[in-house]
């Protein structure tokens, strides 16, 4: 007996990926064997948590809306409409859903069973590609090149998202709580607590919470003395006990704990004291949700024991670089917060180096980033650029001294090598007896620089002039910098020259106000932002500040920051070239990210005309800053 | 006579029969289960015109379940050509066709004690009565519903004001294709029927 009814949906499903890769008995079949829902508006398919269906679901008509809860609202994550799969957690997971589905419209599904689909899916790999991609890529359709959400619908595997949404993500927190009755002796409490590991147990009455004990009312209030172990736990315990609803997203409850100045929650059926208790939250179930939080990395990278660890953690550090893009946080806040961790990765690596080497550094001495660490603008993982000073020593012990510490040098290269710091092709790190030496040495390097400004040592130095301390004797680098100012003070003839090499960039725009590509070369057709762009003001930053007396900070944005307070009548051009900078910044790192590279080449054709206007408008300071540059230092005479 | 009469009662009661009036009291048959379906015929005379063909598709839990549902076309005794333009039905089609004794058979078998439910069900329940009274057998006994009867009353209507299945479809907004055959209003008139179903709370 044929089915009608069934040919109607195949003809319908065989539109639709994954179904249009199957033969079309094969979807007769699943056709048969589906059901048809019909839900009102607002009729909810499947809430989050709940133990998944044994069908996947397919939208005939409507629109089906994901979302997840935070609080009691929930944040629509994506829209699912005619020929969109729901749902497919089940095939893959045994796990509940993580997604609450939603009738946005009313909407018609189809139900394909799973254990109808799985057998003809998993013969067909084109099917079974389609599904683990759109559930590994979080794409509903990965075929669908404008997708519309970035998230698949219920296929959405949290972690690549995490920080993303953890501000209405609902907090993962122990779902049978520990309890205690108000007559319990404290005693037993306190052993009960021991021995199932927990900081905390609530007193209930009837089930409903009454109170709280955690370990500080047991250091409170029974180690000193106060009460002594064998009374009834109702005397000990902190109440009443904060009672907090389900799906309480993880910045609520960190909301709701500073609020009220405790370290854990109730949860309770409705949210009150006068319901069943069914969980807690403490902090730490906070902290553990929050694991691309900066604070933490910053705590497991000083943990950290091995460099496979370090590049984890850098790893996760540009997952937290991309949420922060993508949450518009200021970029120089990224920036000082990134520098922050990436040196924090490179102290790491300096002390697992000391301590593979075995015996402390025989003298004083402090590592410096230079070039773009130095100046902590380094958003995506360029090369290393790094120096070593070490404190004067006698002449005798001087070769040892250096030994050691070219020897402590490569070992931190090779590590930060590893963690994804890529090795400098100019050779311009510690490792390189050249960059490692003696602060008298260094001082005299830098005067050398300074007063005989030949071209090739201008090029040179430039990037040893943004510095920054990390690890080490920091008096060190104060020598250098007061070196520094006094050779550069009225020294015209160093400014002209440096002067001079800040305008060498090549132009961004030509005479059309078209973009200059690169011509040749492997970026041919590209459009260089580094060269073009971001150094203009970086050199012009530099020369600035050196001039203005700016030190202990070599960030541009700050550099740009302090000269429009020292200088107010360019105080506008300045802010300008600060805003710029931060501009073109940002389109390196979203082109870095995007193609997973150094972001220095844009490719215009996949800019939007948008950005393009923008990227030109950032470019306007540049010929402003630099007839600053033209008009200070006279330099006419070397253009 | 009187024992040829007695062999008839015999008779009028076969085992499919038997087998339907027992689905009533049967405790292991489905509970809440609807059987939506549409009869496709000659006319809309129930006593001359004849069954052409008959769709059907169960509903369970407020889902269609496409695995249960119930498709025939039957051989025809009656041929009326004006019709042919409604149905689509030719004399000598290419569906498979039962004679009407086995297509009704199969019915009951399969509807078993469902709630019946159609668009004007009343029409489609006395085409299927009168061929039961040619197997000489008692009327459906299926409790039913009727869709046009379920709108009027989601809208107040008066029982005089009825709406057609199209106009149904319009109001919501349910695709219309396949439309007169027996199967395709089976379906529509299922979505019909899973819509008013929710929207009247039953």
């Amino acid at each position: 007996m044929k089915n009608p009814i069934a040919y109607r949906i195949a003809e319908f499903l065989k539109n639709y990926h994954p179904f249009s890769e199957l033969k079309f008995e094969n979807i007769i079949t699943v056709a048969q064997q589906c059901s048809v829902l019909y839900l009102e508006k607002n009729e909810t398919l499947f809430k989050i948590h709940d133990v998944i269906h044994d069908a996947f679901y397919v939208v005939a008509a409507g629109a089906v809306g994901l979302s997840v809860t935070s609080d009691t609202d929930d944040v629509l994550i994506d829209k699912c409409d005619e020929g969109d799969i729901i749902g497919l957690r089940p095939f893959f997971a045994q796990d509940n859903y993580l997604m609450t589905a939603k009738a946005r419209e009313e909407s018609i599904l189809y139900a394909i069973p799973i254990s109808v689909f799985k057998p003809i899916a998993m013969e067909n790999t084109e099917v079974l590609n389609f599904l683990l991609r759109s559930f590994a890529s979080n794409t509903r359709n990965p075929l669908d090149k404008n997708h519309k959400g970035k998230l698949i619908s219920e296929n959405v595997i949290y972690s690549e998202n995490a920080n993303e949404i953890q501000y209405f993500q609902p907090i993962n927190y122990s779902k049978s709580p520990v309890t205690a009755s108000a007559s319990d002796i404290v005693k037993y409490v306190a052993q009960t607590m021991s021995t199932r590991r927990i900081g905390s147990i609530i007193v209930h009455e009837n089930q409903l919470p009454i109170g709280i004990v955690t370990d500080k009312d047991l250091r409170s209030k029974i180690a000193t003395g106060i009460f002594s172990i064998d009374v009834s736990v109702d005397k000990i315990m902190s109440s009443p006990v904060i009672t907090v609803q389900e799906n309480l997203s993880i910045a609520e409850a960190q909301m709701i704990m500073l609020k009220n100045n405790v370290g854990h929650l109730c949860v309770t059926e409705d949210g009150t004291n006068q319901s069943k208790i069914i969980g807690i939250i403490s902090e730490h179930d906070i902290v553990v949700a929050q694991a691309n939080n900066p604070g933490v990395l910053l705590k497991q990278i000083r943990k950290a024991e091995k460099t496979s660890d370090l590049k984890l953690l850098r790893e996760k550090l540009t997952d937290l670089i991309q949420n922060s893009l993508d949450k518009n946080i200021p970029l120089n806040h990224i920036c000082s917060i990134v520098g922050e961790i990436n040196n924090a990765i490179i102290k790491r690596c300096i002390e697992l180096s000391i301590e593979k080497i075995g015996s402390a550094p025989p003298a004083k001495f402090a590592w410096v980033n230079i070039g773009s660490q130095g100046r902590k603008e380094q958003l995506l993982l360029t090369d290393q650029d790094n120096a070593l000073v070490f404190e004067d020593v006698e002449d005798e012990r001087y070769d040892e001294v250096k030994a050691y510490f070219l020897k402590l040098s490569d070992k931190v290269n090779v590590r930060l090598n590893k963690v994804g710091y890529e090795f400098c092709p100019a050779d311009m790190m510690a490792r390189n007896p050249l960059w490692c030496k003696s602060i008298t040495d260094w001082c005299n390097q830098f005067k050398g620089w300074i007063n005989t400004p030949g071209e090739k040592g201008i090029l040179m130095c430039t990037i040893f002039f943004d510095y920054d301390f990390v690890y080490g004797e920091e008096s060190l680098i104060n020598q250098i910098s007061d070196t520094i100012q006094k050779e550069t003070e009225n020294n015209d003839l160093f400014f002209a020259y440096l002067g001079a090499d800040a305008l060498k960039n090549p132009p961004p725009l030509g005479f059309f106000r078209q973009f200059l590509v690169e011509s040749d070369g492997e970026h041919k057709d590209t459009f260089d932002i580094k060269a073009r762009a971001l150094v203009s003001l970086i050199d012009a930053a530099r020369i600035l500040s050196l001039q203005q007396g700016v030190y202990g900070n070599s960030n541009t944005a700050y550099r740009f920051n302090k000269l429009a307070e020292k200088e107010p009548q360019n105080a506008s051009i300045y802010e300008a070239c600060n805003d710029a900078f931060l501009e073109l910044l940002k389109f390196r790192t979203d082109e870095g990210l995007k193609n997973n590279s150094n972001g220095r080449y844009l490719n215009l054709n996949e800019l939007s005309k948008l950005d393009k206007v923008k990227l030109k408008n950032s470019f306007m300071p540049i010929s402003d800053i630099q007839e600053v540059l033209k008009n200070r230092f006279q330099l006419t005479y070397f253009t | 006579m009187n024992w040829n009469w007695f062999k008839k009662i015999q008779k009028d009661a076969p085992q499919f029969w038997e087998n339907y009036l027992a689905s009533f009291s049967n405790s292991e048959t489905i509970k809440n289960r609807y059987v939506v379906f549409d009869c496709e015929t000659t006319g809309l005379n129930t006593k001359n015109d004849r069954i052409l063909s008959i769709g059907a598709v169960s509903i369970v839990d407020n889902q269609i379940k496409v695995e249960d549902s119930f498709s025939m076309f039957l051989k025809q005794d009656i041929f009326k050509r004006e019709s042919v333009p409604i149905h689509g039905i030719l004399k000598e089609g290419i569906e498979e066709k039962y004679v009407e004794a086995e297509a009704i058979i199969r019915f009951l078998e399969f509807i078993k004690n469902a709630t019946l439910v159609g668009h004007h069900a009343s029409f489609d329940i006395e085409m299927v009565n009168q061929a039961l009274k040619r197997l000489e057998v008692g009327k459906l006994k299926n409790q039913y519903m009727d869709t046009d009867i379920m709108y009027q009353k989601l809208k107040h209507y008066s029982s005089e004001e009825h709406t057609s299945l199209d106009e149904l479809c319009d109001v919501f907004k349910i695709k219309k294709s396949d439309r007169h055959t027996a199967s395709g209003d089976a379906f529509i008139t299922a979505l019909v029927f899973l819509k008013l179903k929710r929207k009247l709370e039953i």
